[in-house]
């Protein structure tokens, strides 16, 4: 009887780990795919110092032209940066986000400035957004309803923050 | 004779009273059998992500507060505290809205908050504000729609039980508020016996300045020492004028259960506002002292003021003839409700079966051609069959409330009987019926009392709960009842549970208000004296045992969070400015041992708690609005050394 029992668990614990085991083979496989098509192969840096210049980023901003930095934007982005950013990110310092110290050098213009106007749909659709996030202890961006004109303004003043 | 009326009248409510328990079985599986035939909860669900048609503001009553809830779903968004403290949001606790909340007696932290009225424009509504009236310490307060914040509150002298209030003309020019108990004016020391003829009811004449909505009493009609019940602005033909219920016109002042209903009729004052607003505009009237508290909160400081006035402009109504007459109405009317095309003026007769609805040319007609019938205190009484339209034969009991659809029907509830009647404006038949779970007071369509209704729901806002839900105790949360009047019959769709008692509620189409609903206050636009709007203007002065701390907020830290150099015997004022721009992203504050309450800060905002501590150690804060994935980290620490230390102030965050 009780070896009846017994077997009877066994069947059933083959087919379960061989149900899991199948389904954990397709996700394996889908994502391999999805993997080999989309990411580099070499582990990542850390996404703070990754140089991602030619990634745009998701949002509004499709393309800036850049020309020679204009005063008074800096002038005007120093303020707006003072007043909406500078609770989590310190020129001097990594705080509660990463410096804008030379992110002009790491990040592409329309990038930064989506990440100011969308940091949500950023760090849902942007992976340089996501690990950012990750890499900040999940300390999310805060979308502070900047226009695209203060966002461009914000950036202005990013361009003379170089390393 | 009078005494056996009532007992009749108590029999037969008793009667209803079964009637209505025994139907409550049937009404039970009709409504599911209804639902599954006719699609009952189709008409009511709101699938998830999506939104109600219309808002119902309903009255809090003894809550102080005023709810916002959706049609169909029945469902509660807010609650706006506008007499009460509200524990949830600090307002009363905060240093910012404790002026709100300041009266000619001092600090009256509570009221009972009758009857919302949105502002009109042509009459029709405007989605601008609503006015509520706290009928306690007499008061009348402005809602905004933008912000659903309490802007204003400007208490009424001379009034007692400020219960024929707050409605309001049909451009919004005024916000009337009228008294229910008649008291001596100016108040003084006198016999309670001698009240006939030497009280007096005072109906006061808010003036609203049209661009802010800021209130001003312009004048006080004294009137003769009646109970001034309730109230309805006469819109397009009629406007211009101002309609009051009264009873009491006995000026009973023991025992008015008995005393007061002895008048076969009592009247429905007609008030001609524009020529008083003339004769006063010309200098009429006359000053009087009276002291009242006017209480404004200035949306760019964050911050409520109190300013004590002294002095009110009253008018005699012999002074202005031909602005005031007296129709008899009766059997005490309690509602007093005038038809989209300010045509019917309808007195609901509390003691009767019957409603009695007066027509407004028949009024004027009797007015030119002096068809009077005596007069009160010098006021004309008009002849009642000269101003008579038509009286309704309902079959009911204790109406008190009529409100109308646009298409040639009004409703009114009978409180007694529990139900609510259907019936046609001109022809005075009754259309349909339906009950009510139980003993309904006020009614509501969006819209329902002005021009141009909404009509495509009613709700019923009913006195008794009883069985309807499940049990929490003696005291049960008020029901109401959702339904679809756009066809002929009307269809009972949902009840749902109110808060405090509803007395009146306003509603709208959902259109008039969403796109005005302010998302977040611009840092950029703050003005609060101890506003921060950058981090580094972070800061904490002394200025005798008094401390500031200037603070400020974001996803997730204080700025500052760690304070040392407090001391016992200090008063701590912590001023919160939320550095958030983002819509719904506020932040709490909570300070262990705070006597006041913990605040709630909405994005741009600055906020005051006071804290005074009573203990040496080391204290900490925490924001109580869970608001990201690092909420929890979301703390401080503050130190609080005894009262003779000498530690000097500081404060940091993280290394700084």
């Amino acid at each position: 009887m009780k070896k009846v029992i017994y077997s009877a668990l066994a069947i059933a614990i083959i087919a379960i780990s061989s149900c899991g085991n199948n389904a954990e083979e397709n996700t394996k496989a889908a994502s391999k795919k999805t993997e080999v098509q989309k990411e580099p192969e070499a582990p990542l840096a850390p996404a703070s110092e990754r140089i991602t210049l030619s990634n745009k980023g998701v949002g509004p901003i499709k393309n800036i032209e850049l020309a020679a930095i204009d005063p008074e934007m800096v002038k005007r982005g120093m303020e707006l940066f003072k007043t909406n950013c500078s609770a989590c990110h310190k020129i001097d310092k990594r705080f509660i986000g990463p410096s804008p110290k030379g992110v002009t050098q790491r990040r592409s213009p329309e990038w930064i400035m989506n990440m100011i106007l969308e940091p949500q749909m950023m760090v849902e659709q942007d992976r340089c957004a996501k690990d950012l996030l990750v890499e900040f202890n999940g300390a999310a961006m805060a979308n502070q309803n900047m226009t695209e004109e203060q966002a461009r303004d914000i950036l202005e003043y990013f361009r003379t923050l170089e390393e | 004779m009078k005494i056996k009326q009532i007992k009749l009248y108590a029999a037969i409510a008793t009667s209803f009273l079964m009637v209505n328990c025994g139907n409550q079985g049937d009404a039970g599986t009709q409504k599911s059998g209804g639902a599954l035939n006719s699609g009952i909860a189709e008409k009511v669900y709101i699938a998830p992500g999506e939104r109600d048609e219309q808002y119902a503001f309903i009255s809090g009553g003894y809550s102080g507060n005023l709810l916002v809830y959706g049609l169909p779903s029945g469902r509660l968004f807010k609650e706006i505290p506008v007499f009460s403290q509200f524990a949830t949001s600090g307002y009363g606790y905060s240093e910012e809205t404790k002026p709100m909340l300041n009266t000619s007696f001092g600090f009256v932290p509570w009221d009972d908050l009758h009857h919302p009225d949105i502002s009109q424009t042509k009459g029709e509504l405007d989605g601008r504000w609503v006015f509520v009236n706290g009928n306690n310490t007499p008061r009348i307060a402005r809602v905004s729609l933008s912000t659903f914040e309490t802007e204003e509150i400007i208490e009424v002298p001379n009034s007692a039980g400020n219960h024929s209030s707050s409605f309001v003309t049909e451009n919004s020019e005024y916000v009337i508020a009228g008294t229910r108990f008649s008291v001596p004016v100016p108040q003084r020391d006198m016999p309670i016996k001698e009240y006939k003829s030497n009280f007096k009811g005072a109906l006061t004449f808010i003036e609203v300045e049209p661009e802010h909505g800021h209130m001003d009493i312009k004048f006080q009609l004294i009137m003769p020492g009646f109970n001034y019940d309730l109230s309805h602005p006469g819109r397009d033909k009629s406007h211009g004028w101002f309609f009051f219920s009264t009873y009491n016109t006995e000026e009973a002042s023991s025992l008015l259960e008995v005393n007061a209903s002895q008048n076969d009729k009592d009247f429905i004052a007609a008030i001609n506002w524009k020529k008083i607003e003339e004769y006063v505009n010309n200098g009429g009237g006359t000053k009087m002292p009276a002291k009242y508290a006017h209480n404004v909160y200035d949306e760019s400081t964050h911050t409520g003021t109190s300013t004590m006035k002294d002095e009110v402009l009253t008018v005699n109504p012999s002074d202005v003839p031909g602005a005031i007459f007296l129709l008899p109405t009766p059997k005490s009317p309690h509602g007093c409700d005038v038809d989209p095309s300010g045509q019917y003026i309808i007195g609901s007769g509390k003691l009767s079966a019957d409603l009695t609805i007066h027509s407004f040319d028949k009024m004027i007609a009797a007015i030119d051609a002096e068809k009077f019938d005596g007069e009160a205190y010098g006021i004309p009484v008009l002849k009642f069959e000269e101003v008579l339209a038509g009286t309704v034969k309902s079959g009911g009991l204790g109406p008190l409330h009529t409100e109308f659809d646009g298409k040639g029907n009004a409703y009114t509830t009978f409180f007694i009987s529990s139900e609510v009647v259907k019936w046609k404006l001109g022809t005075w038949e009754v259309v349909d019926r339906k009950p009510t779970y139980y003993s309904v007071g006020h009614l509501m369509i969006p819209g329902g009392n002005s021009r141009k209704p909404h009509g495509k729901y009613l709700v019923a806002l009913n006195k008794i709960t009883k069985d309807r839900y499940l049990p929490t105790g003696p005291e049960m949360e008020h029901s109401a009842q959702i339904y679809d009047i756009s066809g002929e019959k009307m269809e009972l769709l949902l009840d749902f549970p109110t808060h405090g008692e509803p007395h009146y509620a306003a509603g709208c189409d959902a259109d008039l208000i969403v796109n005005n609903s302010k998302k977040i206050y611009r840092l950029d636009e703050n003005k609060h004296p101890y506003a921060i709007t950058s981090p580094d203007q972070a800061k904490v002065v002394r200025e005798g045992n008094e401390v500031h701390i200037y603070m400020s907020t974001i996803r997730s830290h204080f700025t500052p969070d760690n304070i040392e150099g407090i001391k016992i015997g200090d008063k701590v004022y912590f001023h919160i400015t939320n550095h958030e721009q983002d819509f719904d992203v506020p932040h709490g504050f909570a300070m262990i041992g705070a006597k006041t309450s913990e605040i709630l800060v909405m994005p741009g905002q600055t906020k005051t708690s006071l804290w005074e501590p009573s203990r040496v150690g080391v204290w900490p804060f925490y924001c109580t609005d869970f608001c990201s994935a690092l909420h929890q980290e979301m703390q401080g620490y503050i130190r609080v050394s005894p009262a003779n230390s000498d530690l000097e102030l500081s404060w940091s965050l993280g290394e700084d």
